[in-house]
């Protein structure tokens, strides 16, 4: 017996690395400026998977992801790792789905990848650090959830027992199919890409990929595994007042840039009104609360 | 009547976990703000000092949950128990420690009652929001503010429409403070087989290691670090501990100063201790080692206090205060005391 599994990812703004080109001179975010990186959470929860697929062979592995067409850059990788194929969920639609709405299009598309096993996906994403999509897709999916899995200790083709990470330990614990089950950073790290693989699909392209290049789509019949699905909302069957701006609860009241600016060092006496007036700053800019 | 809600976490020596009372000081000043009452949720086994240390700060209702099965903490019985309340009750908010516990439950949650979650908010408040689509005005919200984007933007966040509004705050954000030693509220036990299924305890915990929890500055949000510098007086860590509590941070230390004796090694900040990223650090008497500089250069906002204008550490520092950190810290506590709501 097989199992049928599903890794959750997502392409990222590099945060980690914002230089001096990434703020605008007006202090705002120039998301231009930062590479569009895999969610390194996320490879922590492919390679989980692929040591489930190494362990249970016959196994499959399908990478469901949600963003612009160019997504599809983060499936290819996956398949160069060894995951069978992929998925690009893309809509204008989606556009401004908070992490509710994020959950219900994701689990949509899982829905429609079939009877899945395990659902894998990274603990959070570097742009958001919720921590919320995978969880809020467990309970959209009405399956269990395992959070911060950091080994896999055992799997059988029922069951898997997995070793998590919380903040004060360490915790065991054993579940059966289906679950979900996010990964903590300090997981394995993901394998290097595969030598053969990369020959084998980096001609691996999606739709929207064809249109913008003129790729022939032909070449699908004859190579089906070099497709990346493309899904859009009504694929899935997503209600439309449940994605995007519509369907997300939280709204944006108003944002504040933090001025990034090269460091400006403010050297001060000790006055009163001068420390009076640097509290009272910290606490506008919430540095203190 | 559309309460504020707090949902307890329980420690591993089965009291009250001091993020759930940071978030109930709180949510007491939120709920007063609101003219409403404050309930706690507690899904735990014999709990100690349940009670005793929940009211003076200011619970009036504990919601309890009492089951032997309810402790360790797992997903699916928490999630069928505070979902089922807050059917049942309908609180304006709720807040969750946005720990390993409460990042697993509360978005669970708040996916299944199709409201708006918050995470990691660094201040919370209440106001108004304007809707300009629909043209009106909504009072008594609540406001989650918190940091995103790698922390470059301050983000304001609102749920106008889903009830409750959610949040989750990391520990050390809010302060502990006593709403008043007098303070008497109630509890209202569940009957938990009416809240919770067989099926929920389908996950089988096999081990579990936990740490009693000891000093760690790792996590904490505002660091107070004191250098060779304090050491010329005795009360000098003294001093810190109290600007740092005033701001609910931790102590840090220079390794001269732990190797000197005057705290924990645990508290070591640099290439020997601990590395540590907090929104602001305050050095004090911090010299400012390269060795020391490698554990903290990654804070967002750096204070140097020194009567040597030349310390290496303020070349790194966004602000500079030239003088004696015996005089300064306890300014600092002051205005904090006068600035602070």
């Amino acid at each position: 017996m097989s199992l049928k599994i599903v890794v959750l990812a997502k392409q990222v703004p590099d945060t980690r690395n914002v230089g001096k080109d990434a703020m605008t001179p007006e202090g705002t975010v120039n998301r231009q400026a930062l590479p569009a990186i895999f969610n390194p959470e996320d490879l922590n929860a492919l390679e989980m998977a692929l040591e489930i697929k190494d362990r249970v062979p016959g196994s499959t592995i399908t990478v469901v992801t949600m963003g612009p067409g160019r997504a599809a850059e983060i499936i290819r990788d996956s398949m160069f790792r060894g995951a069978d194929n992929g998925v690009v969920l893309s809509d204008r639609k989606l556009g401004g789905s908070d992490t509710l709405a994020t959950s219900y299009a994701i689990s949509q598309a899982v829905k429609k990848v079939g009877k899945v096993d395990i659902v894998f996906g990274g603990r959070q994403a570097i742009d958001g650090d919720t921590a919320q999509v995978g969880p809020q897709t467990a309970e959209k999916l009405e399956i269990p959830q395992i959070t911060y899995a950091e080994e896999l200790i055992d799997v059988t083709e029922k069951d898997i027992t997995i070793k998590r990470r919380l903040e004060r330990g360490v915790e065991v614990v054993k579940a059966q199919f289906p679950l979900l089950v996010t990964a903590h950073a300090s997981a394995k790290a993901c394998r290097f890409y595969n030598a053969k693989r990369v020959m084998k699909y980096k001609k691996a392209f999606s739709k929207s990929e064809a249109e913008a290049n003129g790729f022939d789509t032909n070449l699908w019949n004859q190579f089906p595994y070099l497709k990346i699905e493309e899904w859009n909302a009504a694929d899935v069957a997503c209600e439309d007042d449940r994605i995007g701006l519509a369907g997300s609860p939280t709204k944006v009241k108003k944002i504040d840039n933090v001025v990034l600016s090269q460091k400006e060092n403010v050297t001060l006496e000790p006055t009163d009104e001068n420390i009076d007036s640097l509290v009272k700053q910290l606490i506008d800019t919430h540095i203190i609360g | 009547m559309n309460n504020v809600f707090v949902y307890c976490e329980i420690t591993e020596e089965n009291y009250i976990a001091d993020v759930s009372l940071e978030l109930i000081s709180k949510a007491r000043k939120l709920a007063n703000t609101l003219g409403v009452q404050l309930e706690a949720i507690v899904a735990g086994s014999n709990v100690n000092d349940l009670e005793k240390s929940l009211y003076p700060y200011g619970v009036d209702i504990i919601n309890y949950a009492d089951d032997k099965r309810l402790f360790p903490y797992q997903t699916l019985p928490h999630f069928s128990i505070v979902t089922k309340l807050i059917k049942e009750k309908q609180p304006q908010i709720i807040l969750f420690g946005a720990t390993s516990v409460g990042r697993d439950l509360a978005p669970r949650v708040a996916s299944f009652l199709r409201c708006g979650l918050t995470a990691d908010c660094t201040s919370l408040e209440i106001g108004e929001y304007e809707d300009k689509k629909e043209g009106k005005v909504i009072e008594n919200l609540l406001y989650q503010i918190r940091p995103a984007f790698g922390g470059n933007i301050i983000a304001t966040i609102v749920n106008p429409y889903t009830r409750p509004q959610m949040a989750t705050v990391r520990e050390g954000v809010m302060k502990k403070e006593i709403f008043s030693e007098t303070h008497k509220g109630e509890v209202v036990k569940l009957n938990v087989n009416d809240y919770v299924q067989d099926s929920d305890f389908c996950i089988e915990i096999l081990e579990r290691h936990i740490e009693q929890q000891k000093v760690n500055i790792k996590g904490a949000q505002i660091i107070v670090c004191g250098g060779y510098g304090m050491a010329s007086k005795p009360e000098g860590f003294k001093l810190l501990h109290e600007l740092a509590e005033t701001l609910g941070g931790e102590v840090g230390a220079t390794r001269a100063a732990v190797d000197a004796g005057m705290t924990e090694h645990e508290r070591q900040v640099g290439q020997t201790g601990v590395t540590v990223r907090p929104k602001l650090y305050i050095g004090c008497g911090v010299s400012g080692a390269v060795q020391h500089r490698a554990g903290m250069d990654q804070s967002s906002k750096i204070i140097s206090i020194n009567t040597d204008v030349n310390a290496p550490l303020n070349s790194i520092a966004d602000y500079t205060i030239i003088g004696d950190a015996f005089e300064v810290v306890p300014k600092l506590i002051q205005y904090y005391k006068k600035n602070s709501k």
